[in-house]
């Protein structure tokens, strides 16, 4: 079924970096991030810590500023130009490590905040919407609770249906399942599995290879602020050209 | 048979055995006293050393207290009635009692401005204080600020109406503009508003007539726990929006804000509260024409509310900082803009944490409001100071007066912070 989500992959391009680069301070992170996704496709991005993935994806809605190149997510041109910002924050959901749900609201709240207030749903209508995808993540009876009374499993589950709310046309995560015990990361990623069969162009920085395998598209692999290496995931893990890709896979995968 | 049934492990209960209450060591007092009181040698003679302190107070207040004389007309007087006996002489809070409250010269006739304007000081605050009620009750909030106003200062009504309606054409101004830019709809609110207050100014002086409905009464004729009341409130509910303000305003990118909000913060608290009251009532009059002036009232509330707002504004600082990057990051990945954010996601967390510290605040600015009285404003620690206790009749009676000015302060700061506290616990939703 995987193989037949694959095909949904279509021409439209929907994030598009130009040789992009970044700075923090004088340290160089990103440094000419070539980087094209069409609408459809399903990317992993992988490499050793301090690499710059995160940094990658934090910089296509904004959250980081980049200084040179161009990104142009749906279209529209990422610049300091508040308007654009918002209106790209608002078609690109994002999934954080530490879930950062809004603790003093209610699971339903949390998810009906942002459709309310940024698309202007009326409130019932956002309340509807919002128990639909706590169905999907299937955590519609936990809506009246307060985050902290969920597991981490449930909570990321419902960081992506907070996001998902907002009908996005780009779900990015920024390893989604790093906080969590073994047994909580199969239900985030079947989450995300059926997010990926559902045809949701995905940028994912994660280090479950398995999930990369299923459902990716393409690998990339990044190091010391470039991508080293990027491939379909079976050429990728079975036949990695870099050696420092080899030496990378070796490590997560020997043990 | 029954050889092999002793020593079988076999067991069937037929008969229950019935509930027996507890030994009279296990429960009730006996217990809580041998537990709490007596529980070691060194905790029985420190339960009896105790015990002998508070009857050595007691035993020397009690009767001062109780024997105290509630219905002479002068301190002699008191002192012939008890003869060399040692007792309170209340006389001097019944006697005095509308002075403490309102001064001395606030009509005595029109008391029952005052007063209404604190009952209806608590229908306002109910919809702010327990946000259960229903929201539609803030209207009688807003209103309340000009409702007082009139009630305790009297004069024409088109003042606190003018008053009004600047601030809901202001209001009306920064909805219309907000949405497209925040600093628009802000500053387009205040000139708006300015520009309501100006012609109203006009207006007011067309439209007064020579003998208002409500008597006027001059600032200056304001006193007693009534000013007390008057300050606090006033400036606490002005000083935390501008704490907030300043705060966030630290906090900003834009370094000209942000720098202004650091100096100013800086400088208030650097400076002692005292100084900027003697700046209030003798320099600022320095400032504007001679023919012109603020009142004291107002010079007072403005310096008490920046005193205040600058320790508030570094408590919420404080708040904001224990924030996770992660909440800012949550928020502006859901595409909220500024404002929205900070309203909704940002300051209900940040506020939360701070409750303390803002209540810490608001109790020692209710206190501080006593500090008027070295500028000669007679709130209520002015009044014992000033006209009782140099009156003949009462000069000498100190416990008497101060006690009781403490017990109203204490009953108040003690309700705050009572709520508070309550507050906090009905906030708690992180289940820690």
């Amino acid at each position: 079924m995987a193989e037949a989500a694959k095909l949904q992959v279509s021409d439209e391009i929907a994030i598009s970096i130009q040789k992009m680069n970044k700075w923090y301070g004088t340290f160089h992170v990103l440094r000419d991030i070539d980087l094209t996704v069409h609408r459809g496709e399903r990317i992993v991005i992988c490499g050793p810590s301090g690499s710059g993935k995160s940094t990658l994806i934090r910089c296509i809605n904004a959250l980081e500023e980049h200084q040179k190149g161009s990104i142009e997510v749906d279209g529209t041109l990422l610049s300091s130009d508040l308007k654009n910002i918002d209106k790209i924050r608002s078609e690109v959901g994002m999934c954080f490590q530490h879930f950062n749900l809004f603790p003093h609201l209610t699971i339903l709240e949390n998810c009906t905040l942002a459709p309310i207030w940024v698309r202007k749903t009326p409130k019932k209508e956002a309340e509807e919407i919002a128990m639909h995808f706590l169905e999907k993540v299937k955590i519609p009876d936990q809506a009246d609770k307060y985050p902290g009374q969920l597991s981490g499993g449930q909570q990321q589950r419902v960081a992506i249906a907070r996001s998902l709310c907002m009908r996005p046309r780009i779900m990015l995560f920024d390893e989604p399942t790093s906080a969590l015990d073994p047994e909580m990361i199969k239900e985030v990623l079947d989450t995300m599995i059926e997010l990926a069969e559902e045809g949701m162009t995905m940028l994912c920085v994660t280090h479950e290879m398995g999930f990369a395998r299923q459902v990716a598209n393409r690998v990339i692999f990044m190091d010391q602020g470039q991508i080293v290496e990027q491939n379909e995931p079976e050429a990728f893990f079975n036949n990695p050209q870099s050696p420092r890709t080899q030496l990378f896979l070796s490590q997560i995968l020997g043990h | 048979m029954s050889d092999t049934h002793e020593h079988s492990v076999a067991f069937v209960r037929t008969t229950e055995i019935p509930q027996q209450t507890a030994p009279s060591s296990a429960a009730g007092p006996v217990k809580w006293m041998r537990d709490n009181l007596f529980a070691t040698w060194p905790n029985a003679l420190l339960t009896v050393a105790a015990f002998y302190v508070i009857y050595l107070v007691l035993s020397a207040t009690l009767p001062w207290i109780l024997g105290g004389l509630w219905t002479t007309s002068s301190l002699s007087e008191c002192r012939e009635v008890l003869q060399g006996r040692s007792a309170a002489c209340f006389s001097v809070l019944t006697e005095r009692w509308n002075q403490l409250l309102f001064g001395f010269k606030y009509p005595a006739e029109l008391y029952w401005r005052p007063t209404l304007a604190f009952l209806l000081m608590f229908i306002a605050l109910a919809p702010v204080l327990f946000f259960d009620l229903p929201r539609k009750l803030l209207i009688i909030t807003g209103l309340f600020p000009f409702a007082a106003y009139w009630l305790i200062w009297g004069g024409t009504v088109w003042i606190p109406v003018f008053a009004l309606v600047g601030f809901v054409a202001g209001y009306f101004v920064y909805a219309r503009f907000v949405a497209q830019n925040f600093a628009a709809g802000f500053f387009g609110g205040i000139v708006a508003a300015a520009v309501v207050w100006y012609i109203g100014g006009f207006a007011v002086a067309a439209l007064a007539p020579a003998t208002p409905f409500l008597e006027a009464v001059p600032s200056r004729d304001l006193g007693g726990f009534m000013l007390n009341m008057m300050l606090g409130l006033t400036c606490v509910s002005l000083s935390i929006p501008l704490g907030i303000a300043l705060a966030l305003g630290r906090q900003s990118s834009m370094p000209l804000i942000k720098w202004i909000c650091v100096i100013f913060i800086e400088f208030i608290r650097g400076v002692p509260l005292i100084t900027l009251l003697f700046v209030a009532s003798v320099m600022l009059s320095y400032f504007f024409p001679p023919d012109q002036t603020v009142d004291l009232f107002v010079r007072v509330v403005i310096m008490i509310t920046l005193f205040s707002a600058a320790y508030i504004a570094e408590v919420i600082r404080g708040g904001l900082a224990a924030l996770p990057k992660g909440q800012y990051e949550a928020a502006d990945s859901l595409g909220l803009d500024y404002a929205q954010s900070m309203r909704l996601i940002i300051l209900p967390q940040a506020l939360k944490i701070s409750i303390p510290g803002i209540v810490n605040i608001a109790v020692g600015l209710f206190k501080d409001t006593t500090l008027v009285s070295v500028i000669s404003m007679f709130d209520m620690v002015g009044m014992i100071r000033g006209p009782i206790l140099a009156s003949t009749d009462w000069n000498g009676v100190y416990w008497e007066l101060f006690g009781f000015a403490a017990l109203l302060f204490f009953v108040v700061c003690y309700g705050i912070s009572q709520y508070s506290q309550w507050l906090e616990r009905r906030l708690a939703t992180d289940h820690r």
